[in-house]
């Protein structure tokens, strides 16, 4: 499009808290360069505050409307959203290919972001299945353990693959009815904005997604320590992020920190991503105990 | 949390001294009961003659005597003769015992007559059918009716707790019990009781039963400050059993329940083990079968 | 209005008169033997009843912990790959050994411990061979647990134990980690370690492989070895918050599983449409079983306000008939308190609960025994939320009372707190009970009931109650690496 007969124009990309698409409360960006070294967009950089108004949305405004909805109308949201993905898989791929990847690898990476999100979408009403049961107590009593949203859940979505990652760690996050709080790292920020964009027109309620591009090390922590944060789950992080992350979960309240180690393609494998021991990670089991007897 | 807490008063640990204490106190709660079609006059003697000397022979320590003996009205008459002279009561069920399906005058006239016979005491069941039916204002207008036939005597409702099945049934069946003494001015602690059953049907007294008896006696105290009088009755066999009953009575309603004025047992073979304990704990073996006289 | 006073039936003394035999001395339990720990150094166990001694007990340090990692690390090597089967009837065993020696060991712990007889006999002791048996039969059968996933061992586990139920808290965490083919060293609590000692006879009497289990005790030194120690593959605490958080902490650079149960101050909510017979017994078996030291006791009652003052009446009269005393006595239902330390912290919060304006109820004013800890159960009312006694575990007999208007308000307060181990709900409603049940910030919501466990059902907590659960299938997840879940 860039030509002498006219001046580009620069995307823009926001942050995405509570449904609105606010720029960072630091005033901070960065910029995303195209393959050529050229700015593409200037990007929001999230900061501390923007992290804590992110989880404050999410268990105020997101967290109720998303864990209070039906397992049925929760896959059909999710369903609809990968329905969204499909209908932007050209933009979706054109920016992975304006950043680094090759046009069938980008079109692979898009394909397959929709096939996981359609793969989640069916997990929302059957996960209890599987995980949940009866226990067979030693007396009258009835007792069965299901599975339940945590609550506000801390992603840190990997760098690579920049779309995959962020829509597989966002995507199982929200099977049981957890809202999200994540935290994107610039190389993936541009699939961050559009997930953003397609997710302000989705049916998924405001808040119950909330988006933070910028820098994974500055954030880690912030996201790791906010009591209102009931688990973290990492994927790409160091060694040295990991022990950060765990740090900064042990010294407020204790949460379970859960940092994923997937190989090159284990991303595409919807056996090792979008498996009940996945969706484990994310859900609290409650134990329900009442007497069966007259 | 019913059967919980009669479990885990079950294993309350009851030896040496408050065992002999506690044997001791059931005697002397004890209602001691024929209830046979077969029943004779002979036989209601021999019943009468060990509510008097229940204990073949004397302890270091006496056995006292037991709280009534329980009869068919017919066989008022001859209880009456044989306790008369004693602070042994006589005790008789009237009201069509044991399942009540007679019109209410005649179950009126059978109280009155047993009342003249010389009862102390009416053992009375509630009329299941009526309950189990939804009639709850009928159940109570026949308890208030029967206790005015039965003028002084003392009133036992049965509610045949076997037939009533749930523990929430009972409890209904307890308060409109508790509901048709509300207006009495008059009543005294241990007119009334609240008696779970016949000893015709199974399960009788269970610990549960007894339990949600004693709950619903200790609500009616505590609003009224009244005290109804408790009898479990039918299946009750053994001392170990009896003296759960003492333990759930006095940890339920407290020490002040344990009076026969205000406790029962009804029972027919039960004493024969009481007594068998006592002549344990006396002698220090345990006693055979033929030791104890039959009832 | 006239009756006949009744006459009190006076329960005669019934005191457990089994004793177990006593060491002077314990070493450690280390690759199947007792050893002298490498310091030498030993500290003394009490009776909390008496304040008596009862054995000098081994204090092992960072040099004992790694005799005891390299033996489990050794003995993993064919622990691990012995066939299922076989492994499960190592377990079978020692469920059936633990019910044989169940009595021996009932008193033992509550001589340890000082809890009642009544409950280490009928709760602490069945519930822990139930355990063994339990985990027994999923040895072979792991394959089947984890959908569509495959389970391998962890290797050496380091579990740290507490006082309050010492051999159900080693039965809890000894047995599903050897069900799946991990070996283990465990760290009984520095005032309890006695009957997980003897645990390691038994262990020894049906042959378990040397260095399967090990057992080494000491003080919190011990247990940061056990933490520390490079070798551990996977660590779990039950314990309180604070040091769960230090535990976590000290991991923080190790990718080990990890999984704590921690404090509590778990609400037992009771709506006006509840019996309240049965919610009464619920109370008091919700904070005075085991004097309160329960990381689950239902330690703020939120009593619907409408009957509040009926509902508090009748608690003071059932509280009266505790019988607080002697823990070998079969009748006694509360028992000593565990240690001096945890005394003094307990009359701490009760004083600060009087301080801040609560209003205490004790059980009466008879005097306890001169002689070791004791605290009366006692329950505070005028308690508001803002108070410390409505905030802070007490892990004592002493309960909060506090109302609510709504049901909507019940569920409010009643997550406001950090913790999240336990709640409990009393009504009569069966779709009220499911909303809450599903709306209480809890791992565990009884309703209708209190206090209750089971091998089956997977016990632990959320928020700062920790993470992880125990018992049930949920509990073997914790004890088995999933080649799928790459975490």
């Amino acid at each position: 499009m860039s030509g002498a007969d006219r001046i580009d124009v620069v995307k823009t990309g926001k942050l995405y808290i509570g449904g609105a698409s606010p720029r960072s409360e630091s005033g901070r960006t960065f910029t995303i360069e195209d393959a050529k070294g050229r700015v593409y967009a200037r990007m929001a950089q999230a900061s501390r505050k923007d992290t804590r108004d992110a989880i404050e949305a999410a268990r105020a405004k997101g967290l109720p409307k998303w864990s209070g909805s039906t397992a049925y109308l929760r896959g059909q949201v999710l369903y609809r959203f990968a329905e969204m993905i499909e209908s932007r898989s050209e933009d979706l791929a054109g920016d992975l290919q304006r950043t680094g990847s090759t046009a069938a690898a980008a079109r692979k990476e898009v394909a397959a972001s929709v096939d996981r999100m359609v793969s989640l979408a069916g997990w929302c009403d059957k996960l209890d299945q599987l995980l949940g049961c009866r226990n067979p107590v030693t007396g009258p009593y009835h007792n069965h353990t299901v599975p339940q949203a945590r609550g506000v859940i801390g992603v840190v979505t990997p760098a690579q693959p920049r779309l995959l990652g962020l829509i597989s760690m966002v995507g199982l996050t929200l099977v049981p009815g957890n809202a999200v709080v994540a935290i994107v790292p610039r190389e993936a920020a541009l699939q961050a904005i559009t997930l953003g964009e397609m997710l302000a027109v989705s049916d998924m309620p405001a808040g119950a997604v909330n988006l933070l591009t910028g820098d994974v090390d500055e954030l880690l922590e912030h996201l790791g320590a906010h009591g209102d944060v009931r688990a973290v789950l990492g994927a790409g992080l160091s060694k040295g992020q990991r022990a950060d992350l765990r740090r900064a979960a042990a010294d407020s309240v204790l949460r379970p920190v859960h940092c994923v180690k997937f190989a090159g393609d284990d991303w595409v494998k919807d056996a090792v991503v979008s498996s009940p021991w996945m969706l484990d990670l994310v859900v609290d089991h409650k134990t329900i105990w009442h007497p069966a007897s007259t | 949390m019913l059967a919980r807490r009669a479990a885990e008063l079950a294993k309350r640990s009851i030896k040496t001294t408050a065992k002999a204490q506690g044997l001791r106190m059931a005697v002397s709660m004890l209602d001691l009961t024929t209830l046979e079609g077969a029943d004779t006059p002979g036989r209601v003697k021999a019943l009468c003659a060990k509510a008097l000397y229940p204990c073949p022979e004397p302890l270091a320590q006496p056995v006292p005597m037991v709280a009534a003996a329980c009869v068919y009205p017919r066989l008022v008459p001859v209880a009456w003769a044989a306790l008369r002279d004693s602070p042994v009561k006589v005790a008789s069920v009237a009201t069509a015992f044991p399942s009540g399906q007679s019109g209410l005058d005649l179950r009126l006239r059978e109280t009155e007559a047993a009342v003249a016979a010389g009862a102390d005491e009416i053992d009375m069941v509630i009329s299941r059918g009526l309950f189990l039916s939804g009639r709850h204002t009928d159940v109570v207008e026949e308890i208030r009716m029967v206790r005015a036939a039965a003028g002084a005597a003392h009133v036992k409702v049965i509610l045949e707790t076997g037939e009533l099945e749930t523990a929430d049934n009972i409890r209904r069946a307890c308060d409109l019990v508790l509901e048709a003494v509300a207006d009495d001015d008059e009543i005294n602690h241990g007119d009334v009781f609240l008696k779970t059953s016949t000893g015709k049907v199974s399960p009788a007294a269970t610990p549960v039963s007894v339990l949600v008896l004693l709950e619903a006696a200790r609500a009616h105290a505590r609003a009224t400050g009244v005290r109804l009088g408790i009898k479990p009755a039918g299946g009750i066999r053994t001392a170990k059993q009896a003296l759960h009953m003492l333990v759930m009575v006095q940890e339920t309603l407290g020490p002040q329940w344990l009076t026969p004025t205000l406790f029962r047992i009804g029972a027919s073979s039960l004493l024969d083990d009481l007594i068998r304990q006592l002549l344990k704990m006396e002698h220090g073996r345990y006693t055979g079968m033929d030791e104890v006289a039959l009832t | 209005m006239t009756a006949a006073e009744g006459t009190r039936l006076e329960y005669a003394t019934a005191p457990e008169r089994l004793r177990p035999q006593i060491d002077a001395s314990y070493g450690l339990f280390i690759n199947g033997e007792f050893v002298e720990p490498a310091s030498n150094a030993s500290f003394v166990t009490t009776d909390p009843a008496t304040g008596r001694k009862l054995a000098e007990v081994a204090q092992g340090d960072e040099r004992d912990v790694d005799r005891a990692v390299q033996a489990a690390k050794a003995a993993g090597a064919r622990w691990s790959r012995l066939k299922p089967s076989e492994r499960a009837k190592y377990l079978f065993r020692l469920a059936r050994r633990l019910q044989e020696c169940s009595r021996e060991l009932a008193v033992l712990e509550t001589m340890d411990g000082g809890k009642p007889i009544r409950e280490s006999r009928d709760v602490d002791l069945p519930l822990a061979a139930q355990h063994f048996f339990y985990h027994a039969g999923w040895a072979d059968k792991l394959q089947f647990a984890f959908a569509g996933a495959t389970p391998k061992p962890l290797g050496v586990c380091g579990q740290i134990i507490p006082w309050n139920f010492p051999l159900l808290m080693a039965a809890w965490k000894i047995a599903p980690a050897l069900a799946c083919g991990n070996t283990v060293v465990l760290k009984p609590a520095e005032t309890t370690p006695l009957t997980a000692l003897h645990l390691a006879r038994i262990m020894q009497e049906i042959e378990l492989p040397d260095g399967v289990v090990n057992i080494v005790t000491g003080a919190g030194n011990t247990g940061a070895a056990v933490v520390n120690h490079p070798g551990m593959k996977k660590i779990a605490f039950t314990g309180s918050t604070d040091v769960g958080r230090h535990i976590m902490h000290s991991l923080a650079a190790r990718d080990i599983p990890l999984t704590l149960e921690l404090g509590g101050k778990s609400p037992n909510i009771v709506f006006a449409d509840a019996s309240l017979d049965q919610a009464i017994e619920g109370v008091v078996s919700g904070i005075w079983f085991n004097q309160g030291h329960v990381c689950c006791a239902g330690s703020r009652l939120y009593v619907e306000e409408c009957i509040a003052e009926e509902f508090i009446a009748a608690l003071r009269e059932r509280m009266a008939r505790l019988r607080v005393g002697d823990p070998l006595d079969k009748n006694t239902d509360v028992g000593a308190i565990n240690s001096a330390e945890q005394l003094e912290r307990i009359e701490g919060l009760v004083s600060c609960g009087r301080d801040q304006g609560a209003v205490l109820h004790e059980i009466n004013d008879d005097p306890l025994p001169s002689r070791g800890n004791w605290h009366r159960p006692c329950f505070f009312t005028g308690v508001e939320p803002s108070h410390t006694i409505a905030r802070e575990e007490i892990f004592g007999p002493v309960l909060s009372v506090m109302t609510f208007r709504t049901p909507e308000e019940a569920i409010r307060r009643a997550n406001s707190t950090p913790y999240g181990l336990a709640a409990g709900v009393w009504t009569d409603k069966g779709a009220k009970i499911f909303d809450i049940a599903a709306r209480l910030e809890a791992g565990v919501v009884w309703c209708n009931t209190y206090n209750m466990f089971d091998a089956s059902s997977p016990f632990g907590g959320t928020k700062a109650s920790g993470f992880g659960r125990e018992g049930g299938r949920h509990g073997l997840r914790a004890y088995v690496q999933l080649a799928e879940a790459r975490s």
